[in-house]
């Protein structure tokens, strides 16, 4: 424990740590002092100046956020000197911000239109300064729009891109007047070193940065006649759609989000839990494969260790980064990408349909899933394998769009064939759960019994710690696995590409002796995902991770290959994993990226 | 001292530094205590502009615990209207270079640095040359201290002390948080002390003479001598040593052109003093007990009847609006409302009352600015706006 220390906020006596901002020791009373660049996954910037509260005998107001407490501070937040201030903080912000807000998209959900509410700006008198700038949008990126006009340069998404993902794509350059949040060489988001994660859009408090929406498209999809309209859901929109739809963070919806697809139209409504589960049985067999190859046949080739491949911000981001070390990765597509590939060609073929009239639709938690599906060779069932990527708050748009209450839905079922999964699919929504659930499939390949945890709960991946080892000793494996046994199998998880950076450094200076490593590029996995509800912070990660790990516990299969779907596939189409046909439908190659 | 000079001149810092050798080797003889509390009794206080004891300063980075710590000399001198430092620089580098080691002597640091602004590419060659002669004769007496220069890349917030830190990190120079401030958190994260050239140069004064020849000269709360750099309307520009505390009417009657209209103290971010306030008005730092004292890092620009006062806070909020590192809200948008709102009302687009509204905003500013740029923009706008109204209006 630290020292304590005694101070007063508006009169009220509060004890605290010495060190605590005067921002968190309000919390701890019930004072709410505004903030607008302050969030809690990031570095304390002090720069919008809206949290400026009073210390009695100090001229100068202090920003809450930046300033610790001291024994014996008497602190005003509600005086005069400090609402008229922070009257003129939010005045000058909105002077610079394109504040057209009923043409935003973000209008509703916007951090500095509900501070301009709540304080009531009413004679705005100051110049509007837009005016005098030449913005452009850009919307290049299949992700991510950029509009300098909404920037109130908080720079939450250059902490954010610094600090969370070490892209830096976002940086500020210029100063005074013309500073602004730009990239290398104020080039487009689309040609810049960007992993597409979205973890810029989920920061941003405006709408500044926002994700490039193809919901009017999905709408004339479903208006069409002619066309079949699929779609699938990834793991971690049913812990996050929830919060845009009048529930508490951490809510399962997973049926009334089926509900909520077939009316509005959807023709199949899949789930990518099911190719989540596919992708385990790929790419636990892949690396068995290679530790064959690299332990019992000393085979120099193969790359050890092997990476993870869900993640598409993580895959740019080691094309982008670590080009030379692409053959670590599995070859295995993300399960959105299976999907795809599949429901045009296994999918069609069965349900008799011709995979031109079908539309491929996912919704998913992440931004960078655009750019993946938009991917030249993502073609391999003939046609585009996805059509268009919604992420979960663009799909509550269109429940909401359409009229439906989604509080009183009846819960529905997945449709067949692609619509079954286990609880080892459903935690690939959050960091750690692609290791889980691969470890209890392999583990049980090898040695034809479960994994030693209790009630296949592997909690030494589980957790939010940045970086999280685990090692799983293999005994007794079956007689093909003779040269596992007494191997163990060294394992690792890291999610923020922050912490992926220092994986792949220390993988580059030969000193990562894993066999498999997890990586997934938003904090918190999937749940965290950029495209996941905004806000989205430690806590609210936190209780989707729970609500994850709850869904897995409720379900009776909980291990991929006992997936009945999955069993039917290969028996009816692939034949055994990394067949001929699995490697022509669900495996793909990297791209190496210029710096 | 000629006839017609009426505030007293000094010759402290630019007289003979041909003894410093001498300096250094007595001064580290004695102890890093002993050279505190001479500072501490001369009462020398920083002459950037701010006006912190020095004394202090050192002292409570003395106190610290830490492996390294260092020194850094603020040679970024980029407030309009001030060109000291340079010369100091060019004239007597080695009064400063024996400052910054005994700096380091008493504090624990093995470096020093040199933050050189960048338009002062020019002095970088001789002040090298300057630096290993100091080096060599450290090295001589086997006292280890090293001398860097830093070149600044020319932009004015820079010269903040956290922002000149962020930039010889390599960063983007915006000022930080304070606190913690630099004494306990400085450059590298280490305890610094960071002192202006001509403060480093004054301590040279009072370690060669003792405190009491420098506490002698000046008046209460604004002890010693300090460097003016005089410009504007005036037969007599340039740098001058004078005691602080004199009065304004008394500098206006020795450097005026007999139609000193106002004068600027202290460059862009100082105030504007009109010709009816200058006998209320001194120069030295806050605390004076009658009367108004304004403190300055060393500027002051005369204004005679022939200036507009409106061009002349058109051009300090231009500087402004431009060398804002663009951080924080009130600095960044502030300025370029200022700008922009004294225009409007020139024009004729915004109602004379409007300038009210400027004003109040400007005190925001003041209040709430993260660093003494932001904050100190109110002092030039609301000294010229409310001295000086009719100007901005018609």
């Amino acid at each position: 424990m630290g020292k304590k220390v005694k101070i007063t906020i508006n009169g009220q006596p509060v004890e605290i740590d010495k060190g605590t901002s005067i921002l968190d020791a309000a919390k701890q009373i019930g004072v709410i002092i505004p903030t607008l660049c302050y969030h809690k996954d990031l570095c304390v910037a002090g720069n919008c100046r809206v949290c400026i509260v009073e210390i009695a005998g100090q001229k100068r107001l202090a920003p809450a956020c930046a300033t610790p407490c001291e024994e014996g501070m008497d602190v005003l937040t509600n005086t005069h000197k400090v609402r008229n201030s922070r009257k003129h903080i939010i005045e000058l912000l909105l002077s610079e911000h394109n504040a057209d807000c009923t043409s935003c998209y973000k209008n509703g959900n916007c951090e500095l239109q509900l501070l301009a509410s709540e304080f009531k700006i009413m004679n705005q008198d100051f110049i509007h300064l837009v005016p005098f700038r030449n913005y452009t949008i850009d919307d290049y990126s299949p992700s991510i729009i950029k509009d300098d006009s909404k920037c109130i340069r908080c720079q939450r998404c250059v902490r954010t891109c610094a600090e969370l993902q070490s892209v830096n794509a976002l940086t500020m350059a210029h100063k005074g007047e013309y500073a602004q949040v730009t990239t290398f060489f104020e080039k487009s988001m689309n040609d810049v070193i960007c992993t597409n994660c979205g973890q810029c859009v989920n920061h941003c408090p405006t709408g500044a940065l926002v994700e490039k929406n193809y919901i009017e498209e999905v709408w004339a999809a479903i208006s069409d006649k002619s066309k079949y309209v699929v779609i699938q859901t990834a793991p971690a929109v049913r812990v996050g759609l929830g919060e845009e739809l009048g529930f508490d963070p951490g809510t399962r919806v997973t049926g009334k989000m089926v509900a909520a697809l077939k009316r509005l139209g959807f023709d199949a409504v899949m789930d990518t839990d099911f190719t989540a589960d596919l992708t385990i049985m790929e790419e636990g067999s892949e690396l068995l494969s290679r530790l064959r190859k690299a332990l019992a046949e000393n085979d120099r080739t193969i790359k050890l260790p092997m990476a993870t491949s869900c993640s598409p911000g993580w895959i740019k981001f080691i094309e982008h980064l670590y080009p030379e070390f692409l053959d670590h990765l599995s070859t295995c597509k993300s399960p959105q990408q299976m999907f795809g590939a599949l429901v045009k060609t296994y999918y069609a073929k069965a349900r008799k349909l011709d995979p031109e009239r079908i539309v491929s639709v996912s919704v998913m938690p992440c931004t960078a899933k655009k750019f993946e599906a938009a991917r030249p060779e993502m073609h391999d069932s003939g046609y585009r394998d996805v059509d268009y990527v919604l992420t979960t708050r663009e799909l509550a748009i269109m429940i909401k769009q359409a009229g439906i209450d989604f509080t009183r839905l009846e819960e529905m079922h997945f449709d067949r064939l692609m619509g079954e999964s286990t609880g080892a699919g459903v935690i690939f929504g959050s960091t750690g759960g692609v290791m889980e659930a691969a470890l209890r499939t392999a583990y049980e390949l090898v040695t034809g019994r479960e994994v030693p945890f209790d009630k296949l709960n592997i909690t030494p991946v589980r957790g939010t710690e940045g970086i999280r080892e685990a090692r799983v000793k293999i005994e007794k494996p079956k007689k093909e696995w003779a040269f596992l046994d007494g191997v163990e199998l060294k394992c690792a998880v890291a999610h923020g590409l922050v912490n992926a950076k220092y994986i792949m450094d220390k993988v580059k200076a030969g000193k990562a002796d894993y066999h498999f490593v997890e990586f997934m590029a938003c904090p918190g996995g999937c749940l965290g995902g950029g495209g996941q509800p905004i806000p989205t912070n430690p806590d609210i990660r936190q209780r989707r991770a729970i609500a994850i790990y709850a869904e897995d516990e409720g379900m009776t299969l909980r291990k991929s290959h006992e997936n009945p779907e999955i069993i039917k596939i290969y028996n009816d189409f692939l034949g055994h994993p990394l067949s001929e046909v699995s490697h022509h439908l669900l495996h793909t190659k990297y791209t190496p990226r210029r710096l | 001292m000629s006839d017609n000079d009426i505030v007293k001149r000094a010759d402290f810092i630019f007289k003979n530094e041909n003894d410093w050798e001498e300096v250094l080797t007595k001064s580290l003889a004695r102890t890093p205590n002993e050279l505190i509390n001479e500072l501490i009794s001369s009462e020398l206080k920083g002459r950037g502009g701010a006006g912190f004891p020095t004394g202090l300063k050192w002292k409570l980075t003395s106190e610290l615990k830490s492996d390294d710590k260092f020194v850094i000399c603020n040679a970024d001198e980029g407030e309009p209207g001030t060109f000291k430092d340079r010369e100091i620089l060019s004239r007597v580098p080695f009064k400063v270079l024996t400052a910054i080691a005994l700096c380091g002597y008493v504090i624990g640091a093995k470096q020093g640095f040199i933050y050189l602004r960048g338009e002062y590419f020019f002095l970088q060659q001789e002040l090298k040359k300057a630096i290993s002669e100091f080096e060599f004769f450290c090295k001589e007496i086997k006292y280890d201290f090293k001398i860097n220069i830093f070149m600044g890349s020319g932009a004015y917030i820079c010269g903040e002390e956290t922002a000149l830190f962020e930039s010889m990190e390599g960063k983007r120079g915006e000022p930080r948080n304070k606190p913690p401030y630099p004494t306990a958190y400085g450059y590298q994260g280490k305890p610094t002390v960071i002192n202006n050239v001509e403060t480093l140069a004054h301590t040279f004064t009072i370690f060669k003479y003792g405190a009491k020849r420098f506490y002698d000269l000046g008046v209460q709360f604004s002890r010693g001598t300090k460097l003016f750099s005089v410009s504007g309307d005036t037969p007599k520009p340039g740098i001058y040593e004078l005691e602080l505390g004199m009065s304004l009417s008394d500098f206006v009657d020795d450097f005026g052109d007999d139609d000193t209209k106002a004068v600027q103290v202290g460059g862009a971010s100082g105030f504007l003093v009109p010709r009816k306030k200058f006998s209320a008005t001194s120069i030295g730092y806050e605390g004076k007990l009658v009367g108004i004292s304004l403190p300055t890092g060393g500027s002051m620009m005369l204004f005679n009847s022939s200036r507009s006062m409106f061009n002349v806070l058109d051009n300090y909020l231009n500087f402004f609006a431009e060398e804002s590192c663009g951080q924080c809200t009130p600095c960044r948008v502030g300025c370029q409302q200022l700008l922009k709102g004294i225009k409007a009302v020139k024009r004729g687009e915004k109602p004379a009352s409007y300038l009210d509204k400027l004003l109040s905003l400007a005190e925001t500013m003041q209040y709430t600015a993260k660093c003494g740029l932001g904050q100190s923009v109110a002092n030039s706008f609301t000294s010229i706006v409310e001295n000086f109204r009719e100007e901005m209006i018609y």
